[in-house]
């Protein structure tokens, strides 16, 4: 492998760019479930981004449209899941398979007459000195605005979580939502309002697919990547900073297991093509040992079904 | 009364779904791996059934099929449900396809790039892609200044194999120094990774980008890179309009159309069709004037002398990894070679994925 430095600051770049929709749909789901509410439905919600970012953007020709759209069909079709879960008592686990199922579909048929369209240029910014800095101008610039939204994000979830008051009460709701209920907090309100959030940022990360990372709209692009958003925020034990550093390694460890490949390790190919899931895996299990920081971030009443007696 | 109503209701129901079944127009039905607007594989079959249509044969067809038990059972759905011809348009259809024509021997069934043919209304076609393969070497061969062609490939299968090692032979007719880089990413379309391996491939010095994946995500990532690449199974030109140098396109129509009106006719037999620049089943688009007039002329020519036989993809020596010979000089790999390569020839790095 050259390993001249320029070339390294050019890796990093693309891993980062690989793991923006799993940190931007963990980070969502990871709000979700801290409310106590378990949405097995990332895949289907970034797929239905995908579709209604691409969508908009080839009918209105305005990428900001379409990145707002991408996250209001996000948070349309997670007030479905909403609504079943929290107004109807729905089981979550089975309504969640639902929704990413009904996603899935649903996208397919959309997209229908928007396959095969070539995406548009997103723009991004500081491509000038992206050049001109070696090693650490492709790391730092010339990316979408959307990426560096990603790489804040699981600090303004950690600092919205641990410091602020709102943040108190979601993680109050997914402890203990009898008692946070007693406290005068309308425990569905706040649960309603982290499920339509996660599908935000699930429509988000969609749409990153369909309008940045491969620009153009495929059934079935999203290709399993909710799932491993989903099994991320476990893994990381509900930490938003652990959350990240997981996303990273799977994206990492994705593009390098190509690279990889291109330089010819003699390493059996189907191992390489594991090794993203194996290793983070083992990396997460490894730095999220302490069982009492675990027992503090868990969500105790997640994926249970809330019921005001009236 | 109500009992009867019901018992008519029953019975003109069976009547009508009986007539409907009876009535049978010749219908032929189509299964394909990925979606019709995938712009290269599944894209080019679908032309081909719409030859067919305007030929006055009624068709349908079933997209994004996976492999398995998914696509047996949409196999058998096509047969059951009335369909007198069935086109499996991808190779690991093969055992579903036999499968199924067991099952129904009045069906007649078409497996492409398959090699099974376990009952008499089994047919098998497939096209000479490697003879593009060898006109996109020697191109690739003249231009590249890394001495690195980069190859996006889909799973370890003879068919993929012998476009890898045809264009490495000619690529190292006109350029002894050639290295062919491989990844596999293990998908025939998967976009995010095929353009994920494209640009693994550009960061390790690769200036040539080809594919043996359906999607137009690699051509998109060297247009970007600003490098050549080429095109897979359909013309790709619009998507990487400085890219793309040229595109290897299979053209199913004549062959769909004559086995559609050979089957409604009565005159279908068991056949294995092997059909390449030759019969048109393979064709090149318009080269990319960016490789100079020169280069355009020396393609077109090989193009000709591949398509009337006067030069063979594989004429040796050909010599593998090792150096053991695999076809001596003068001679040329015959089929049965063809059909079953499983190793790679001199000059290709890595190891074939088992």
């Amino acid at each position: 492998m050259s390993l001249d430095i320029s070339f390294i600051g050019i890796l990093i770049g693309s891993i980062m760019a690989s793991s923006v929709p799993l940190i931007l749909a963990a980070s969502g789901e990871l709000i979700t479930e801290r409310s106590g509410v378990l949405n097995l439905g990332v895949e289907g919600m970034m797929i239905i981004g995908a579709i209604s970012g691409f969508a908009l953007m080839v009918i209105t020709d305005n990428l900001f449209i379409a990145i707002i759209g991408s996250m209001l069909s996000g948070v349309v079709i997670s007030l479905i899941f909403g609504f079943l879960t929290q107004s109807l008592l729905t089981n979550h686990v089975a309504t969640g398979l639902a929704l990413t199922i009904f996603g899935i579909g649903l996208s397919a048929m959309l997209g229908k007459d928007f396959v095969g369209i070539p995406g548009k240029d997103f723009p991004i910014l500081f491509s000038s000195l992206r050049e001109s800095i070696p090693f650490f101008g492709p790391i730092l610039f010339g990316h979408s605005i959307i990426l560096y939204f990603a790489f804040v994000l699981p600090f303004l979830t950690s600092y919205f979580l641990k410091k602020t008051k709102l943040g108190l009460i979601v993680r109050a709701v997914g402890d203990s939502p009898v008692s946070a209920s007693n406290q005068g907090i309308n425990v569905v309100l706040v649960r309603y309002c982290c499920i339509l959030y996660g599908g935000g940022m699930c429509g988000l990360a969609g749409a990153y697919l369909s309008l940045i990372y491969t620009p153009q709209w495929i059934e079935n692009m999203t290709a399993g990547r909710g799932w491993i958003a989903l099994a991320l925020v476990v893994f990381a034990t509900w930490s938003p900073i652990k959350v990240l550093i997981g996303a990273i390694i799977f994206g990492g460890i994705s593009i390098l297991q190509l690279h990889m490949q291109a330089v010819g390790f003699r390493i059996p190919v189907q191992f390489l093509i594991a090794l993203p899931y194996l290793m983070t895996i083992i990396v997460l299990v490894v730095i999220s040992r302490d069982s009492r920081k675990i027992k503090l971030n868990t969500p105790t009443s997640l994926g249970r079904i809330f019921y005001k007696e009236k | 009364m109500y009992k009867n109503f019901l018992r008519y209701l029953i019975s003109a129901i069976f009547l009508i779904t009986f007539s409907i079944s009876a009535k049978a127009d010749f219908k032929v039905g189509f299964v394909y791996i990925g979606p019709t607007g995938d712009h290269g594989w599944t894209y080019q079959h679908d032309e081909g059934r719409k030859a067919v249509e305007a030929a006055g044969i009624k068709t349908t067809y079933v997209e994004s099929v996976k492999y398995g038990a998914d696509a047996e059972r949409v196999i058998r759905q096509l047969a059951q449900s009335g369909h007198d011809l069935i086109f499996t348009t991808s190779f690991g259809y093969m055992d579903a396809t036999n499968k199924v024509a067991k099952d129904f021997p009045n069906v007649k069934f078409e497996h492409a790039t398959g090699y099974k043919r376990e009952h008499s209304n089994v047919s098998t076609y497939s096209a000479r892609f490697y003879q593009g393969r060898t006109i996109l070497g020697h191109i690739a061969g003249k231009l590249t200044k890394t001495n690195t062609i980069g190859y996006i490939a889909s799973f370890p299968i003879p068919e993929v194999i012998r476009g890898i090692n045809a264009m490495t032979l000619a690529a190292q007719k006109v350029n002894p120094n050639i290295k062919t880089k491989i990844v596999w990413v293990f998908s025939w379309y998967d976009p995010g990774k095929e353009a994920e391996a494209a640009q693994a491939l550009i960061d390790q010095g690769a200036d040539i980008i080809m594919q043996h994946t359906d999607s137009t995500a690699p051509v998109q990532t060297a247009e970007k890179a600003g490098i050549w690449s080429f095109g897979q199974a359909s013309d790709m030109q619009r998507f990487a309009p400085k890219s793309i140098l040229t595109s290897i396109i299979d053209d199913w129509a004549p062959y769909y159309v004559e086995r559609a009106i050979a089957a409604r006719d009565g005159t279908w037999s068991q056949q294995d069709t092997w059909h390449g620049l030759k019969e048109g089943m393979v064709a090149m688009s318009p080269y990319n004037k960016g490789m100079g007039a020169d280069l355009v002329k020396e393609a077109e020519q090989l193009q000709k002398d591949l398509a009337s036989g006067k030069i063979h993809s594989f004429t040796g020596p050909i010599y593998d990894q090792k150096g053991n010979i695999l076809v001596a000089e003068g001679k040329v790999a015959d089929d049965g070679m063809l059909l079953g390569m499983n190793v790679y020839v001199k000059g290709v790095e890595g190891d074939i994925p088992k």
